[in-house]
């Protein structure tokens, strides 16, 4: 491992001596300490430990989760650009391109939540811009603990108006998410924001420091001491110091984002520059090193060039700042005015502070001193990688077993209409306007469903006839109670989500939300959820296109679910087809597509009435979801369906419900004979999590048969709609469900009002195994 | 017809404007800089929705002190039609167009929502194609749009006819439950003495095309035509 090239850096007056003491609080190991000395082959200075305390983090390195994230698949004809880069881009043809990425910012969001998730916001943004495209639509995918807590509420609260007021200043619609709540993120929210953004293909620009000679510039605001090793901070698990590292949160400003959007977009038109990148987690060390990594070119960066906002700062502040609402450019020579103009028409600053050099070395100086230099790009290629062990705890595989079946149903539960009106109220499932009425999902003009509207967001593409159809997804529940199968849902039920707007689901962007590496189990279901996931991906012919790795989601009570949030981007060729989920005519054919099956295990009626976790998830039957998404989109393109709606959280009983009234001011009733399945208990029937089923409303049964019996999906007419004032009725045989549809909008529209009032209804039981070890 | 929609940095609704007006009305529209001194001939100037210059401090505050605003001004005291949409009517009324203010939202949250609105006057240039007490629907986004002013100016705003559009419920009622962000009277849109300038929380750009769920935002537009020479 000697290194070609002898590297040279004097240590700065008053820098601490390195000490094992100061290497560990750099996060460092004795073994990447080892890595680091022998690349240097000498005592590395403050500087150089910062910087690779840095970009060997978790959140930078992906040290523990490449070699797994490898085996997902990444390509097909229409990735334009897969993992590696600001974001993955896909052709949507006709010369247009779409970018999107999904980036977490849970442990800001934890200690601070509004300016947390605000950052989030930005900087998923910049992502996205950076690649050249125009953003176009937010989505933001959230989980909490109970609401019947107070710190929750004001987590929730502090969240959702960080992302609000960030992306409604800046004027990107958030059109879409999903929100769920549950008492394994009590002390963990997780935040995961994704930008989607549209390009013209010829437009497309990444982030590869090219051209020996060519200048290197930060540009946009000034450099700070806010965010000073965030990356670190969010490669480790929270505890009750998290709240004293409040300092090491961002502070966002999303006025200055707007304008670096415009300035970045007319650069990179303007063809006076060859690369740009957001300066985002390890700020100007990680971009400066991965931009000349991709290039394979030296760099050399001068910290007394970068402008900063305070007196005083060292190098090693200045490359670990993580001051929000900066890029660094790499430009051609000679056109460095030409890239001041156009920052100056913005009000932003551009300051030439490096150079791409021919030398195969990554060097920092200070004035004429050398303070920092890394030998070629090994200071990110050499960064290690591990294989940790994984294990399936015991406890997982208890609960999996555990026999849900034996689970005695409440007295209450004699009537199912308790239990339906239960589980509207529930968040998890309830409406969630009182978060979407805080986010602006109109502004562009192009939004033509827009969040709660159907089972996901459909964004016109201006000048064509196509429209984006957009969903993040993940019932983390099922992946904690089976890794694999819970993987595999979470990318078949946003598949699924997409298409029943109308859309072909083209490719996913991901954010693995999980606890700590180091312990087996939690490795165990990294590797399984991201296997699953690959199996989705490749039936459903949805490459991952890029994503970020959260990990250390653990706090003192322990880990939360396993969390792969699933972006994913579909495309309608005319939207004229977008499908919305709600009911419209009175007298439709209500069919449903799939079938039910006698599912229990992981649901939220499971989790909701009987605060029980426990169970083998829905199976997940890939080849099915193929065909049902097939046989769902001829029946939209051919314009035979209303209404279409996947039976999720809740089962099909809730899918019907919300269909009735989540459109309130149109709302319907239906009536319903679920008599065919009547030897599945009933509760299984109705609120049952049984995968690949979809309810669609259509004036044509017959024919919407026809084509679900050429493509192999068992469809069968279950009912039909009728007026508001029929009010919801189910018959599944043993037992009826009767509901007026006001009250179920009044169940399912207020409950999170009410809660983020004074707390949600208490879960009626409560179930040791829920908490504790399992039964 | 030329329209003119002035570009603050902030500005996010200014590209919406223009293509309403260029793709729903077939008319000429161009952005205006608001570093720049020249209206290029606009007949009519759109003040858009955003956050002209972050909103930090008060919305539309900082907005008025740009060089734009001053022919803005100039043009206004001309007789020259301005709206003021969102951020716009906040800037008309930090510039002195428009009486009044418009104060954080009663709930302290942002509201985006689709709402209803009352036509109460077509004796401006942006209703007169409108009729009197017809219900409109549109999008609101926004934080600050509780219209406030004091007591004698809302006499004298509803005596002189010039509350031009005021929060209805689905029957047109101007109930409380109406009123999206505790605006006086339900007010969401008002206009000066003459009927040139109009300024309203609600965005009639955002309802044009019946993709989007509503075209009740041509009215304003096509009232513009209904008065221009032809």
């Amino acid at each position: 491992m000697a290194s070609p090239v002898t590297t040279g850096a004097t240590p700065r007056p008053g820098d601490p001596t390195i000490t094992p003491a100061l290497v560990a609080e750099h996060g460092l190991t004795n073994d990447e300490y080892d890595r680091l000395v022998t690349m240097l082959d000498r005592t590395p200075t403050f500087t150089e430990l910062g910087i690779i305390s840095a970009l060997w983090s978790e959140h930078c390195s992906y040290k523990h989760s490449r070699p797994v994230l490898r085996t997902l698949p990444t390509k097909a004809p229409w990735v334009l650009q897969g993992p590696g880069e600001n974001a993955g881009v896909i052709s949507i043809g006709d010369g247009l391109a779409v970018a999107f990425k999904i980036e977490s910012h849970n442990h800001p969001s934890a200690v601070e939540p509004y300016q947390g998730a605000a950052t989030g916001v930005g900087g998923i943004l910049r992502d996205v811009f950076t690649m050249g495209a125009r953003p176009i639509a937010m989505l933001n995918s959230l989980r909490f603990g109970s609401l019947d807590t107070p710190r929750v509420r004001y987590l929730v609260a502090g969240v959702v108006k960080g992302i609000g007021d960030y992306g409604n200043c800046v004027g990107i619609p958030t059109v879409a998410g999903d929100v769920m709540f549950d008492p394994a993120y009590e002390g963990n929210p997780l935040v995961n924001a994704m930008c989607v953004g549209v390009l013209k293909e010829e437009e497309l620009i990444r982030a590869k420091a090219e051209g020996v000679g060519n200048p290197v510039i930060a540009v946009g605001a000034r450099t700070g001491r806010d965010g000073i090793h965030g990356a670190s901070f969010a490669s480790e698990d929270l505890s009750e110091e998290s709240e004293a590292k409040r300092p090491r949160v961002q502070v966002g400003d999303p006025f200055t984002e707007k304008l670096l959007l415009e300035a970045s977009l007319e650069l990179i038109r303007s063809g006076h520059i060859v690369a740009i990148q957001d300066m985002g987690a390890a700020g100007l060390t990680s971009s400066s090193a991965e931009m000349a990594e991709r290039g394979d070119v030296g760099v050399t960066i001068d910290t007394k060039k970068v402008p900063v906002r305070e007196t005083g700062m060292t190098p090693y502040e200045i490359l670990l700042s993580e001051s929000q609402e900066r890029m660094l450019v790499v430009a051609k020579q000679g056109h460095e005015e030409e890239v001041r103009t156009i920052l100056f028409k913005w009000d932003l600053t551009a300051e030439v502070i490096g150079e791409v050099i021919a030398e195969p070395v990554y060097r920092v100086t200070e004035g004429d001193q050398v303070v920092a230099e890394f030998p070629g790009t090994r200071l990110v290629t050499d960064c290690p990688q591990y294989h940790p062990e994984a294990r399936e705890s015991p406890e997982a595989v208890a609960r999996r077993a555990r026999d849900v079946h034996a689970i005695a149903p409440l007295p209450s539960e004699a009537d199912p209409a308790w239990t339906l009106e239960r589980l509207l109220m529930a968040p998890t499932i309830a409406s969630k306007h009182w978060i979407h009425r805080q986010y602006d999902s109109t502004v562009r003009t192009n939004t033509v469903i827009g969040p709660g509207q159907a089972d996901a967001a459909v964004i016109r593409i201006r000048g064509t006839k196509k429209a984006l159809a957009l969903k993040t997804d993940c019932n983390g529940r099922y992946v904690f109670l089976d890794p694999r199968v819970g993987g595999r849902i979470a990318v078949a039920e946003a598949a699924r989500n997409v298409a029943c707007t109308g859309a072909t689901p083209r490719a996913i962007t991901n954010c693995l939300n999980f606890g700590n590496p180091k312990k087996p189990e939690v490795f165990f279901q990294f590797r399984e959820a991201v296997y699953g996931m690959g199996d989705a991906c490749r039936a459903l012919e949805t490459p991952v296109t890029g994503g970020n790795v959260s990990l250390y989601n653990e706090n003192p009570h322990g880990a939360i679910y396993p969390t792969p949030v699933i972006g994913m981007v579909g495309v309608l060729e005319d939207v004229a087809h977008a499908t919305r989920l709600n009911f419209t005519t009175a007298g439709d054919a209500i069919v449903l597509f799939g079938e039910n099956t006698d599912e229990l295990g992981g649901s939220e009626y499971l989790a909701w009435i009987h605060g029980v976790v426990a169970g083998a998830p829905p199976a997940c039957d890939l080849e099915r979801e193929k065909r049902l998404i097939d046989a769902l989109l001829e029946s939209i393109r051919s314009g035979l369906v209303r209404s279409a709606h996947d039976c999720s959280e809740g089962g099909i009983a809730v899918a019907i419900a919300e269909s009735c009234m989540a459109d309130r001011a149109k709302a319907t009733g239906a009536s319903i004979d679920l008599g065919a399945w009547n030897a599945l208990p009933a509760r299984a029937l109705l609120f049952g999590e049984a995968q690949g089923r979809v309810v669609i409303s259509t004036p044509e049964a017959d024919q919407v048969l026809a084509i679900a019996k050429q493509h192999g999906i068992p469809a069968r007419v279950i009912g039909a709609v009728t007026a508001a004032s029929d009010g919801l009725r189910i018959t599944t045989g043993a037992t009826t469900l009767t509901m007026a549809t006001a009250r179920m909008a009044e169940a399912y529209h207020e409950a999170l009002p009410r809660a983020m009032q004074q707390g949600a209804a208490e879960p009626v039981a409560h179930d040791p195994a829920h908490i504790g070890v399992s039964a | 017809m030329k329209v003119g929609v002035i570009s603050f940095p902030g500005s996010n609704c200014d590209e919406d404007a223009l293509l309403a007006v260029v793709e729903q009305l077939d008319e000429e529209a161009v952005l205006l800089w608001h570093k720049d001194h020249d209206l290029q001939g606009a007949d009519v100037v759109i003040l858009p929705g955003g956050f002209s210059y972050g909103d930090y401090l008060r919305s539309g505050a900082i907005a008025r002190f740009s060089p734009i605003m001053h022919e803005v001004v100039a043009h206004a005291k001309r007789g020259g039609p301005v709206i003021g949409i969102c951020n716009g009517f906040q800037i008309a009324c930090e510039a002195g167009l428009l009486p009044g203010a418009l104060l954080r939202n009663q709930s302290l949250q942002f509201r985006s929502m689709s709402v209803t609105i009352r036509v109460e006057s077509t004796a401006t240039a942006f209703t007169r194609a409108a009729v009197n007490g017809r219900l409109l629907t549109m999008p609101i986004a926004h934080g600050d749009g509780r219209y406030t002013a004091d007591a004698t100016t809302l006499d004298q705003l509803e005596g002189e006819g010039r509350v031009v559009f005021r929060y209805v419920d689905a029957d047109g009622n101007p109930t409380a439950a109406a009123n999206p962000n505790g605006a006086m009277r339900n007010i969401a849109g008002i206009a000066n003495e003459t009927g040139t300038i109009v300024g309203l929380m609600p965005h009639p750009e955002r309802a044009m095309e019946t993709l989007l769920g509503s075209t009740d935002g041509l009215v304003l537009f096509q009232s513009l035509l209904a008065g221009m020479p032809v």
